[in-house]
């Protein structure tokens, strides 16, 4: 039987295009100290540190070992975990697998990049197959635009409705001080935003951060005396679909490794009717047209009902299920910590410390990461401890 | 049994991928390179918990966790802690062998800097008295390699 675990604390950095005043290991140390300080611990508390970035973005090896100083890993059993975009998802879920194991009772989890240092694209490339995939189709942007065609083809989805996800969440980072772009737009602007790749507009993806986020995880009995509301894990799912692009081009079937996490997840935590049910979400969504598909993929409105259901406001902060009152990806892409921060966010939600930003009563809460090949994590909290 | 190779020819794959960084060196660390290259002197951090002086500065001291502020400035004279004498060439190495690369605690620092031993290398052993030499004032960029080499006294 495994142990209980909860997010007792949280840390993240004020997420910028570029931060010349630190190197890395610097800006790890400040959402470490950050995530310490919310749960009154110190390093020295800290049985376990799991650490994650993208691999080729800053030419950093053996991140586990290189960062110590600042992680506080000096000394420490210490962790890498890299599974591209879902990575900041699968560190949460690597350091909740060492506390829920037993082994371990305090675990500290983190996720960073410093997206200033590289070309995001090159390093991206480097994720597809050197022989068969590298040359053409790779990189963020074309297998994203090809999904995002493929579905406005299927269920007449249009560029408006996608523009109301970059919409939305604009407009919620406004209420998030960490948040990176913290200046709303409107669907003119996204619309008259340079066409990067049809239908697929600057105003329609996430920028590039330079960020870390830090989590704390603490073990049934203890979670509960270091603070008032842990956020407990009730459950955790990971899927991996395929890794040669023209192996899953049917994208009408949906985004398939999130259908298939979130089932997973849902019935794991007794989850019939995700929309009413969950409180809240923070989901991965690297550009505008995931908002409108994945949403269904994840149970919240039927397939092909996803702009309307973004239309009609139930994914607003003061809708039915609202989606990212962080402001999301699409304001803030620290890569290795995007997921981790969906994570970070969800457990903020349910500790009540969301400030501004704070849904009202958030008491279960849903996170996503996405990335590689449409890969999918799933993470969901709750304020009850299961 | 036939051997593959007489069958099909064996392919390879050139990858094009340059990636090109460039690390922010970070305010702790530019105040280093800033002390080299205008002042031709070395700074270090000291950690008020357990008294390490640090150079190259951090910004936090790894071991205490604590964050370092105050400043030190450290001789241009220390010791060699270990050292190993390259005789080969490789064009990615900073100067032309022979040569050394040492660790040398310096004068008032509590850890070693890694630096180049270009010259007596006979006379190379753990513990020598050594000196920065610094280049000159006008070749000077804020870089490691601003400090020429150290010179055995
Ligand atoms: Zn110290």
């Amino acid at each position: 039987m495994p142990q209980r675990v909860a997010i007792v604390g949280t840390g993240q950095t004020d997420h910028k295009s570029h931060r010349p005043d630190v190197n890395q290991r610097e800006m790890i140390n400040e959402a470490v100290v950050r995530a310490l300080e919310d749960c009154e611990m110190t390093i020295r508390d800290i049985d376990a540190i799991i650490i994650g970035n993208m691999d080729h973005f800053e030419s950093i090896n053996y991140v586990d070992t290189w960062s110590v100083e600042g992680s506080g890993g000096v000394m420490k059993p210490i962790m890498k975990i890299t599974t591209g975009g879902t990575t900041g998802a699968s560190v949460a879920i690597a350091a909740y697998y060492h506390v829920a194991s037993g082994l371990f009772d305090k675990v500290l989890a983190i996720g960073w990049e410093k997206n200033s240092e590289s070309d995001t694209t090159a390093a991206i490339v480097t994720c597809s197959d050197p022989v068969w995939d590298r040359f053409s189709y790779s990189g963020a942007i074309p297998s994203l635009a090809s999904e995002a065609s493929a579905y406005m083809e299927q269920y007449g989805a249009t560029q408006h409705d996608a523009a109301r996800v970059a919409v939305r969440d604009r407009k919620n980072a406004m209420n998030n001080p960490h948040a990176h772009l913290r200046k709303p737009v409107t669907i003119e602007d996204v619309m008259a935003s340079p066409m990067l790749a049809y239908p697929v507009k600057l105003g329609d993806v996430c920028p590039r951060t330079d960020g870390a986020c830090a989590v704390v995880l603490a073990a049934d009995g203890i979670a509960q005396k270091v603070t008032p509301r842990p956020a407990w894990f009730v459950a955790s799912a990971v899927r991996h679909t395929y890794t040669w692009f023209g192996d899953s081009t049917d994208y009408d079937q949906g985004l398939v490794s999130l259908k298939n996490a979130s089932r997973e997840a849902y019935q794991k935590a007794g989850i019939r009717n995700p929309a009413d049910e969950l409180d809240v979400a923070e989901l991965y969504l690297p550009y505008t047209y995931a908002g409108l598909k994945y949403i269904e993929a994840l149970d919240f409105c039927a397939p092909g009902h996803g702009p309307r259901f973004v239309a009609d406001g139930h994914t607003e902060i003061d809708g039915k299920i609202p989606v990212n009152p962080s402001g999301g990806v699409i304001s803030t892409n620290c890569i290795g910590a995007t997921a981790l921060l969906r994570v970070a966010e969800a457990a903020i939600q349910i500790m009540g410390k969301g400030g501004k930003r704070q849904v009202h009563g958030a008491n279960l809460a849903l996170a996503t990461g996405f990335g590689g090949c449409f890969w999918s994590d799933v993470v969901l909290l709750c304020g009850d401890r299961p | 049994m036939p051997n593959w190779v007489d069958e099909v020819e064996p392919m390879t794959f050139k990858g094009q991928i340059a990636v090109p960084y460039t690390w922010w060196v970070g305010d702790t660390g530019s105040r280093f390179l800033e002390a080299i290259r205008d002042q031709a002197t070395f700074l270090g951090t000291r950690c008020p918990d357990c008294d390490t002086v640090y150079v190259p500065p951090r910004k936090n001291c790894g071991r205490c966790f604590t964050a370092l502020d105050q400043w030190v400035e450290i001789a241009r004279r220390g010791v060699v802690t270990a050292f190993t004498i390259v005789r080969a060439n490789h064009p990615l190495q900073p100067v032309k062998s022979p040569f050394a690369y040492a660790l040398i605690r310096l004068d008032g620092a509590s850890v070693s800097i890694l630096h180049l031993i270009t010259k007596d290398l006979a006379r190379l052993s753990i513990g020598v008295t050594v000196e920065a030499h610094f280049k000159e004032a006008s070749q000077r960029t804020g870089h490691i390699l601003d400090i020429d080499h150290f010179q055995i006294i």
